[in-house]
């Protein structure tokens, strides 16, 4: 298997959704190609530090001021609109 | 090395009988759907939009759009897959607007060819996000996905973030699951990428490694 290869079914393996034979050719060719280790390992590092970094988090005092102002007009629509919310 | 583990979502069995409640006018019920999505849709429009107002506009417009278009919903899809087609249309929008000089699309062609070869391929230390403060390593993280194309960062934060299937943002965002994939591919690898000037291994370290800062060849070792 050559690099490009590799490179091509990455997401796939990396989110676990290869078929068996593909994914043992994948993780024979990690087995000794150092540079498609790294990339492999740092790119499963990347997602997971996004998904546990709590970026954009909204913060309670916003939140409810935000759903109070969904629900107030939600029930505005309701009141000029009767039955067809 | 194994697959990332998937996020485990909430269970969902209580939603369509909320949603049926909402559509017969029980604000109560629409309430409750707020609440249980509202932190997910900020999350994703601040990443489209990479502005703190405009997320907060858009967690607004969004869910009063799902409520006054809630008859349209009918159920093939789960319901946060509906909302989030509407989010993720909200913040497109407002990022046109504030970008009107740019064009900003889901189906925008970024440069192909071979962008997603790794250019640099340097080793990261073991628990890279530990050498910083939070704060920095959100600063961080929130400058680096920043330079990635809206249309990379909408199929990124769909997937990876909130923990959508590649169906699913394929079925939010309108688009083919191959183009999903190609996109996930290509935000990945550039996040990867342009994350290595902060994490990788002290000087030491990258010496002794054979592979540090040399590029993947398009054509590879056999």
């Amino acid at each position: 298997m050559k690099c490009s290869e590799f490179l091509h079914e990455l997401t796939d393996y990396l989110d676990g959704v290869i078929d068996a034979p593909t994914k043992s050719e994948l993780e024979e060719h990690l087995a000794w190609c150092h540079n498609c280790y790294v990339v492999c390992d740092t790119t499963k590092k990347t997602i997971e530090i996004y998904r546990d970094s709590q970026l954009y988090e909204l913060p309670e005092d916003l939140r409810t001021r935000l759903r109070s102002a969904i629900v107030t007009k939600c029930q505005s629509r309701k009141k000029s609109e009767p039955g067809t919310a | 090395m194994g697959a990332i583990q998937p996020k485990v979502s909430e269970p969902v069995s209580d939603e369509l009988a909320l949603v049926a409640s909402a559509k017969a006018g029980d604000v109560t019920a629409f309430e409750e759907l707020v609440r249980r999505y509202d932190r997910n849709v900020f999350r994703i429009a601040q990443h489209i939009t990479q502005n703190r107002e405009d997320a907060e506009d858009v967690v607004q417009d969004a869910f009063i759009k799902a409520y006054t278009n809630l008859k349209q919903f009918q159920g093939q899809s789960k319901f946060y897959t509906w909302l989030v087609r509407i989010a993720v249309n909200e913040a497109l929008m407002k990022l046109r607007r504030r970008r009107p000089e740019r064009t900003v699309s889901l189906d925008e062609e970024i440069k192909t060819e071979d962008d997603s070869v790794p250019r640099e391929v340097a080793d990261w230390s073991p628990n890279p996000e530990q050498q910083y403060k939070q704060a920095e390593l959100r600063e961080i993280l929130d400058k680096t996905i920043n330079g990635l194309p809206a249309s990379f960062r909408t199929v990124f934060v769909l997937r990876d973030v909130e923990g959508l299937s590649t169906e699913e943002t394929a079925d939010a965002l309108e688009l083919s699951i191959p183009a999903v994939k190609s996109r996930l591919l290509r935000a990945r690898l550039q996040l990867r990428e342009r994350l290595n000037k902060y994490f990788q291994r002290p000087g030491r370290d990258k010496e002794k490694s054979n592979g540090a800062q040399k590029p993947i060849s398009g054509d590879g070792n056999q």
